[in-house]
């Protein structure tokens, strides 16, 4: 398969259970790597939007997304422009601390992350941050140094810029 | 709104699609529906012997008669041995629907629920999700009649394919308010038949244009029905035609432009033009690789126009110039006009001349007619003997190979034959399907006797239910195309094919019931075909061959059509 760079797709779906099953099936059974996927309602509640994102060649991408446009319980999926889109990641990072020192320093480095504090105790700090995945990738790499005890991301969710959208209507 | 049971509402709705038969098992989990059964006369119940089969059985019916086949099985083992034939109907793009009982969704013993592995439960919705269209398991006696539309709707527009309704045994046996409604609701299924006129366009200017045109027909051509069309085509352009193995009766095989089936055990002449044509008009065809050989040297001198019902089998295995999203029926109807218009008359001359030629000189052609008892002779014999809408099926193996290349398919639906997936045992019970949607015609099961035996309990419900079908047994006492491969690509390192004289197949077909015989001559074989297309009962015939005997010509695995090995 050829090599690419990130591409994410939108798709939507009936928000019906067995979907997301169906989706990740495909892509395993056609040999798609999904660099992550996301998941949930939209404006309409009956609807839900798969941001997924995945590694591609241009080629590949093309089959990606007639093969998912096949499925009965998709209604919409279309490649996001590149370059023109919006997306974001959140992470919940919980982080060891062992001293004031260090306490203060990481509350600093949430600050220039524009990230926040969501928990305390006396031995650790749980921060919320939000952004571009290497955005990310590099607040964590500040966090190691103080010792992560445990991470949650949720995988890049996005939309088109602009007025443009992506929806069964348009 | 009328009050009834979930199994009530099943069958209700089963006929107001107008299904007049189901081929099944039943089991515990699917009683109800077998009881309601006896309220329901119009619909005929065949019994199989296997669950696999009565898939099988579906499918024969489906794909002789082109209407959605209907099979029914239990929970569990039931849904699960349905696989295989689900499996195989979704390679080949056959409607049927598949209905199997389910434990309880709900119930007052909370221990019987579905997730909480039940005795015969199984997830037959997560088993087949890659291999069917869609599947259904309502919750609720209502959603029963819109999901049965919805069913047979997707299973039998566009591109073909299984579906399957997994009913929870509360559901069946429940009663509640039921609303009857022909209303499809299907809001993503995005079914696209009218050709682009701009694609049609530029079709039609490459093939006005052509000097050398070649026409490739798979099944999609059938599944359309587009056979008429293809011929008016051919005559139009002088072009040859060459089918894939599942178009194989899309178009008749004594048409001088016929060129036969290509690929890897294709006909010589149809697999060596396809290499010298300027421009390739493909029609319902996913170019699968038994078809193309190596794809990068396909048809490497064409211009390709692709016409094709399900976008995403455009530009997936070849690369086209044209692609045209489209009912192959409506798209060549279209296409033919504006070809018409553009066309200049009198060119092509040399193209012909090359078809002609190549086809005297590369055809598998039967001038002489030995006495050995070989396939091609045979096959030979019996298409002098079946009527031109006999309907034959194959197994799968050499039988398959040897019947594609020597017995001429005449009509659309009367080639039916397992080719995605390729399963052996397929060939009886689709010829019981077959000879149920299609009582006045012979139907003939070509087989081998490997894979004869992976179905042949099917007899029972042949003599029992009195579906008079014939099965020709070609007893090479090997498992022939992979002692084949062993004798050719493994240096005759023969392993696990030898299957010795074991059965004797005229006492098998006696110990059920049918009717055997044994050929050891052509005039034998002549003799026992006549017999049994008078005789109307269950025949077996057995005609021990060799077990050298190759399915020749060959396109090795990674080489070009071209590239055959073996004399013909």
């Amino acid at each position: 398969m050829e090599a690419g760079k990130t591409k994410i797709i939108s798709v939507l779906v009936e928000n019906k259970p067995g979907v997301l099953h169906m989706i990740a099936n495909l892509f395993r059974r056609r040999n798609f790597n999904i660099e992550s996927i996301t998941v949930g309602p939209t404006e309409q509640k009956d609807i839900a939007r798969m941001t997924i994102t995945v590694n591609e060649g241009e080629k590949t991408v093309e089959q990606v997304i007639k093969q998912v446009a096949k499925q009965i319980d998709v209604l919409k999926v279309a490649e996001l422009e590149q370059g023109n889109y919006v997306m974001r990641e959140l992470a919940l990072i919980k982080v060891k601390v062992d001293d004031s020192k260090e306490r203060s320093d990481i509350i600093n480095f949430v600050n220039v992350f524009r990230g926040r504090i969501i928990d305390v105790s006396t031995d650790s700090i749980t921060v919320e941050i939000t952004g571009a995945p290497d955005k990310i990738d590099a607040f964590l790499n500040l966090m190691r140094t103080f010792g992560i005890m445990e991470l949650a991301r949720t995988g890049i969710t996005a939309l088109q810029r602009g007025a443009k959208s992506i929806r069964i209507d348009e | 709104m009328t009050k009834m049971s979930g199994a009530q509402a099943l069958l209700e709705s089963l006929e107001r699609q107008k299904v007049n038969t189901i081929f099944g098992i039943l089991g515990g989990a699917i009683l109800p529906v077998y009881d309601e059964l006896n309220y329901h006369k119009k619909i005929r119940h065949i019994l199989a012997r296997h669950e696999q089969c009565a898939a099988h059985e579906a499918e024969g019916y489906a794909r002789a008669s082109g209407r959605v086949g209907v099979c029914m099985a239990t929970s569990g083992p039931g849904a699960t041995n349905l696989v295989t034939g689900i499996a195989d109907a979704y390679m080949d793009s056959v409607p049927i629907v598949a209905l199997t009982g389910q434990v309880p969704s709900s119930g007052v013993n909370t221990s019987y629920m579905i997730g909480r592995d039940a005795f015969q439960e199984a997830d037959i919705i997560g088993i087949v999700t890659a291999v069917t269209k869609y599947s259904y398991q309502p919750r609720h006696i209502s959603e029963i009649p819109s999901m049965v539309n919805n069913a047979f709707y997707l299973a039998g527009t566009g591109r073909p394919g299984p579906v399957l309704i997994d009913m929870p045994k509360n559901v069946q046996t429940g009663v509640a308010d039921v609303e009857f409604t022909n209303k499809i609701s299907l809001r993503g299924y995005k079914l696209i038949t009218e050709p682009k006129p701009q694609k049609i366009s530029e079709a039609s200017d490459l093939l006005a244009k052509a000097e050398r045109p070649i026409i490739l027909v798979g099944g999609g051509a059938i599944t359309s029905g587009a056979s008429h069309e293809i011929v008016q085509m051919s005559d139009l352009l002088m072009a040859p035609v060459a089918t894939t193995f599942m178009g194989k009766g899309a178009f008749p095989e004594t048409h001088p432009m016929s060129l036969g089936s290509v690929g890897m055990h294709g006909n010589p002449a149809a697999n060596r033009l396809i290499g010298e044509a300027d421009v390739l008009l493909a029609v319902g065809t996913r170019f699968s690789d038994r078809a193309t050989a190596n794809l990068d040297t396909f048809a490497s001198h064409a211009k390709k126009i692709q016409i094709e019902i399900d976008n995403a089998e455009i530009n997936k295995n070849i690369e086209v110039d044209v692609a045209i999203l489209a009912d192959a029926k409506i798209a060549m109807r279209v296409l033919l006009q504006a070809t018409k218009e553009k066309l200049q008359k009198g060119e092509g001359k040399a193209w012909t001349k090359r078809v002609k030629e190549a086809k005297e000189q590369l055809s598998p052609l039967l001038k002489d007619r030995p006495r050995d008892i070989v396939p091609k002779h045979l096959l030979a014999a019996l298409r002098e003997l079946l009527p031109d809408n006999g309907i034959v099926t194959t197994e799968v193996g050499q039988n398959q190979m040897w019947s594609a290349l020597y017995l001429k398919a005449l009509k659309p639906r009367t080639f039916i034959s397992s080719g995605g997936l390729g399963t052996m045992g397929f060939g009886f019970p689709a010829a019981i399907g077959a000879k149920v949607a299609c009582p006045d015609r012979p139907v003939v099961d070509i087989a081998g006797d490997g894979s004869f035996i992976m179905s042949e309990q099917e007899l029972a419900c042949s003599v029992t239910e009195d579906i008079p079908v014939i099965a020709i047994v070609l007893n090479n006492s090997v498992l022939g195309m992979v002692a084949q491969w062993q004798r050719t690509l493994y240096d005759r390192r023969y392993n696990a094919v030898k299957l010795g004289k074991s059965p004797d197949f005229v006492k098998l077909a006696d110990a059920y019931g049918a009717q055997g015989f044994r050929a050891n001559s052509i005039e034998e074989f002549q003799k026992a075909v006549k017999t049994a297309l008078a005789s109307k009962v269950t025949t077996v015939i057995d005609v021990p061959i060799s077990s050298e005997c190759d399915v020749v010509p060959f396109v090795p695995p990674g080489c070009g059509l071209p590239q055959q090995m073996g004399d013909y």
